[in-house]
């Protein structure tokens, strides 16, 4: 079986796992929305600076949310030797890897649908439909770019005590040119772009997403193997 | 390498030092625009310099290390890190003293400030990482790997900020400045790369040490899967 497959494989597997449960959704939809109202709070009621930030604190949401949902996709595996189990079948590591970081990717994805409305009512910014698709591929390119290096540091850092902590300590440096590329980029579709500039951005953002998504690819058996 | 040897290469760094910034400070002429303040160059650029090279050696260090299983290339890079991240930081608060001086702020979101920040948080990270993992073999895997995503981040962080903002004014080349003004600058160069080398060994070997120690009693810690879950 080729890896690929393999790989579709272990994204039904999580996929069917989150639906049966819908904890880990339902959890990282929650504090997603809690972050939005948190970023309202300490800024306060003065709509033109929500307004300014609301890029900033969409992409930050995601940001904090993807953590969470990131740490729980390799807490699973490790309960009952289950990475364990699934590389005796055996499964490519390659597999497992892009397997999991496409099903991190599509659960980053099922949150636009709720975050970026409510963001869009609690900083009081009104879209016209071509601004709302950009805003969903930036929010697609954005949440690729966080899932594979958070995959691969996620594999590493879920059979540490300290995974809390750990994780974020090292990919949230990891993913600043993700965060200001897809702040940028939302920041021009929420705005208005008369200067053009969104295209340049959205480059930047692919171009981190085909540069991670290899390179982690690459790196993901190593962490794997020395299990 | 021999410990007399390195030894050397640190004491000769300790005197370039010297030498390099007394002429820095009393023999090179202050810069037109600058004045004094200038004079935070030499040891400032050479800071940036090998800091950029010890995460340099430390990306090598680390194919080899995932390349081969050999623990010196864990060492090695362990030193070449901790070396970096400490010059990086120097390199920081030498930047913000000269920026305070100059700009008449302590802090901008300038391309190179922003991005020597985030270099020396990717390669703390590396560290902190390190710190938490009780297996040498698993360390040196994982490190490794960390180090060599790190690495491959820092060009994209500078070319995202540089679009982002840009204040820090172009670096200059020796045909721009007065040769008086590029002695100093080279001789403290060799200076802090010499010392670099000799912590780095320091570094490597107490990492070492550290693997013999655990090899013959390791620690207690267990990880996580070998502990039940009620």
């Amino acid at each position: 079986m080729s890896w690929v497959r393999q790989a579709v494989i272990v994204l039904k597997k999580d996929a069917l796992l989150e639906w049966r449960g819908r904890s880990r959704f339902v959890s990282v939809l929650l504090f997603g929305v809690v972050t939005l109202l948190l970023f309202s709070f300490a800024v306060g009621p003065d709509s033109s600076a929500l307004r300014a930030g609301a890029a900033g604190f969409l992409v930050l949401a995601l940001l904090l949310s993807s953590t969470l949902g990131l740490a729980e996709s390799f807490r699973l595996e490790q309960e009952d030797r289950g990475l364990e189990g699934l590389l005796l079948v055996p499964v490519e590591p390659l597999a497992i890897f892009y397997g999991k970081a496409l099903g991190s990717t599509l659960l980053l994805l099922v949150l636009a649908p709720v975050l970026v409305p409510i963001a869009l009512v609690l900083y009081a910014v009104e879209l016209d439909w071509l601004s709302l698709g950009q805003l969903l591929g930036i929010w697609l390119l954005a949440a690729a770019g966080l899932s594979a290096p958070g995959t691969l540091y996620a594999a590493m850092t879920s059979r540490l005590r300290s995974q809390d902590v750990v994780l974020p300590v090292l990919l949230f440096p990891l993913v600043v040119p993700v965060l200001l590329g897809s702040v940028k980029a939302m920041a021009l579709a929420l705005a208005g772009d008369p200067m053009e500039q969104m295209r340049s951005w959205l480059l930047l953002l692919a171009g981190f997403d085909v540069i991670y998504w290899s390179l982690c690819g690459v790196l993901f058996p190593f962490a794997i193997e020395e299990g | 390498m021999k410990r007399s040897i390195v030894g050397g290469i640190g004491l000769v760094g300790v005197a370039l030092l010297l030498v390099g910034s007394y002429i820095g400070l009393f023999v090179a002429p202050p810069e037109r625009h600058m004045g004094e303040v200038q004079r935070i160059m030499y040891v400032h650029v050479p800071c940036a310099w090998v800091a950029l090279l010890a995460f340099t050696a430390a990306f090598v260090l680390a194919i080899g290390s995932l390349w081969s299983d050999r623990e010196g290339w864990d060492a090695w890079m362990t030193g070449a890190i901790e070396t970096g991240v400490v010059l990086n930081a120097l390199l920081l608060v030498q930047g913000m003293i000269w920026a305070r001086a100059t700009w008449g702020v302590w802090w901008d979101w300038d391309v190179r400030l922003t991005t020597s920040l985030i270099m020396a948080l990717l390669f703390a990270g590396i560290l902190a990482l390190r710190s938490f993992i009780p297996e040498a073999e698993r360390r040196q895997t994982w490190s490794a790997i960390a180090t060599i995503v790190a690495y491959v981040d820092v060009p994209l962080v500078y070319f995202c900020v540089r679009w982002w903002r840009s204040l820090h004014q172009v670096q200059s080349t020796p045909d721009t400045m007065d040769p008086a003004m590029v002695l100093p600058l080279r001789i403290n160069s060799f200076a802090i790369l010499g010392i670099a080398i000799w912590f780095a060994w320091q570094r490597a070997r107490l990492e070492f040490e550290r693997r013999r120690a655990e090899a013959v009693d390791p620690p207690a810690a267990l990880p996580v899967e070998e502990v039940e879950i009620a």
